[in-house]
């Protein structure tokens, strides 16, 4: 029993030690945010590799997604003889969740443990210390323009997941099973909202897209500078970013749509 | 300091860099403990010891990287544990650090790699940028390697170009960290000799971490030996092998037992045996 509570105990302080590790980590990072204006190809070639890599798995996703809406949603509908309307469910959920959600775990498998490998053995490999010791800091050199990157993709690959989801659900309905081509855009743009919907889309996607790179960063900067240390910091990053999303979602679309 | 003057290693005199008192640990180990060290201006100083004795602690310690318990490290006049990050960050432009590994950026040419500092630092044009590291890079021998990736390069070439990045910047010391080990014999003799050769020509100062007793022995002007986080002895070459001193004589030797025990600490062998299983 004692032992249980030394362990919990134990855990609850490694745990917050970790977390304000992160957050004085993430106070350096933004310090090192201005300085890339004056270096913007360190954040264009990180846009690359993070982002525009990253669009294949994002584009595949989605469309397989939109599709399978497509067929679902159509399934429950036409039962009320309301297919007609399969544009704004499939808008709606796309928009407000799916999208924001499925991109951000995309995301954390995809570019995040890239992020934290690479960052990790960068630190394994004592490369971050040489940078130190050449007199650049390696936060500001090596981490803000990753962080960056990622903050600023991620909203846009939500985007283009959620177009492309929609697309998807078009070329089932209309293609497959006979939805009206008409009412389906129409009905989208009469009820989705810019405001309300897009908008908040858009504000949960960059707040994923904020934690996501942040833990992916910050993992592989922590990571303990061996190959096993690099390794289980991978496996933390998707975990983590996981978790961290799911929560934010929820936290998220309670301060959004709860009130609705 | 009376047997502290011969050989190459200075008395009182000059020093770049001058350690006093030094004590740190890594959590509850105590893995340096009152260490006086003197690095002689332009020449080449070697700290020797077993492995695990706190070597490449003690060089990022001198770096700044680390921040000892106690004591000071002042190099060219300025307390490294004092310093602000600015500062900091402005005497290490002036010092090299050749890391055991190399650690060259992997994801950058050799030529990349060379003008890395050199474009973080100053404002030069992109000619001069060049030539500056095709000068550094035929100092090391590399100059028609520059195309080839760090995963390219073998043990020995990219510890040398680890060199040719360190010297970049013209620094007034370099420091290396076990640069012989794990290399086939000629390397270790074109790294023998480029470390010299380096720190004549361009005026630098040497700091050598190592345990290749020959190699070191041929190339240093002054040698400290340290063990169990203390500096056990200290003088040139020839003054360490006849020092009398049983940890020179093990360490010079290759001597498997001594004041360095071949048994890491336990109880006793009997006793142990003897012990009940569970
Ligand atoms: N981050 C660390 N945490 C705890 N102990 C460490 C750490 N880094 C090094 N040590 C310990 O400090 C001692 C000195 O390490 P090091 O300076 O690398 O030795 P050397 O270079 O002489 O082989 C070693 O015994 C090592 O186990
Ligand atoms: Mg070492």
């Amino acid at each position: 029993m004692l032992n249980w509570l030394q362990f919990l105990g134990r855990g609850g302080l490694d745990f917050f030690e970790r977390l304000g590790r992160g957050h004085m980590f993430i106070v350096r990072v933004s310090a090192g945010l201005p300085g890339l204006f004056l270096q913007p190809r360190l954040v264009i070639q990180q846009l690359f590799s993070v982002g525009v890599l990253s669009l294949q798995i994002i584009a595949i996703s989605g469309l397989t997604v939109g599709m399978v809406l497509g067929l679902q949603m159509y399934n429950t509908l036409v039962d009320f003889g309301a297919e007609d309307s399969l544009g704004p469910v499939v808008a709606l959920s796309l928009v407000r969740e799916l999208g924001p959600v499925l991109a951000a775990l995309l995301f954390a498998g995809r570019a995040g443990s890239a992020l934290t490998a690479e960052i990790g053995l960068m630190k394994a490999t004592e490369q971050l210390s040489g940078m130190e010791m050449m007199a650049v800091d390696p936060i500001k050199r090596v981490v803000a323009p990753r962080f960056l990157a990622g903050a600023i993709s991620l909203p846009l690959l939500a985007a283009i997941f959620s177009a492309i989801g929609i697309l998807g659900s078009y070329f089932v309905g209309i293609g497959l099973l006979g939805v009206d081509s008409g009412a389906f855009w129409s009905q989208m743009q009469a009820k989705v909202d810019v405001q309300e919907d897009i908008l908040n889309g858009v504000l949960k996607s960059i707040a994923f897209g904020v934690v996501a790179t942040w833990i992916a960063v910050f993992e592989g900067y922590d990571a303990v500078p061996t190959t096993e240390g690099v390794s289980r910091a991978t496996t933390r990053t998707v975990v983590h970013t996981a978790f961290a999303v799911l929560g934010l979602d929820f936290v998220l679309t309670a301060l959004m749509f709860g009130g609705e | 300091m009376s047997d502290f003057d011969g050989n190459g290693c200075v008395g009182n005199g000059d020093a770049l860099v001058r350690i006093r008192d030094l004590r740190f640990c890594h959590g509850p180990r105590v893995i340096l403990d009152g260490v006086d060290i003197d690095i002689p201006r332009g020449k080449v100083t070697t700290i020797m010891g077993p492995s695990g004795t706190g070597k490449t602690t003690l060089l990022r310690l001198i770096g700044g990287q680390l921040k000892p318990e106690a004591g000071s490290i002042v190099v060219d006049g300025k307390n490294v544990p004092t310093l602000s990050r600015k500062e900091l960050y402005r005497l290490r432009r002036r010092m090299g650090m050749m890391f055991q590994s190399g650690a060259l950026f992997t994801d950058l040419s050799v030529f990349d790699n060379v003008a890395f500092p050199l474009r973080e630092h100053t404002e030069l044009p992109e000619e001069i940028i060049r030539d500056l590291v095709l000068m550094k890079l035929h100092a090391v021998g590399l100059r028609g390697a520059r195309d080839l990736m760090p995963a390219e390069l073998s043990g020995g070439m990219a510890r040398r170009v680890a060199l040719a990045r360190a010297i970049a910047l013209d620094p007034m010391m370099v420091m290396y960290d076990e640069p012989f080990t794990g290399q086939d014999p000629i390397t270790v003799g074109v790294i023998m000799q480029l470390i010299r050769r380096l720190n004549d020509n361009l005026g630098l100062t040497s700091v050598v971490v190592s345990h290749d007793v020959k190699e070191v022995s041929a190339i240093s002007d002054c040698i400290y030996l340290i063990s169990n986080g203390e500096v056990v002895a200290k003088g040139g070459p020839d003054k360490l092998k006849s020092s009398g001193s049983a940890w020179a004589y093990q360490f010079l030797n290759a001597q498997p037992d001594g004041p360095v025990p071949f048994h890491y600490p336990a109880v006793g062998y009997k006793e142990d045996l003897m012990a009940d299983e569970s």
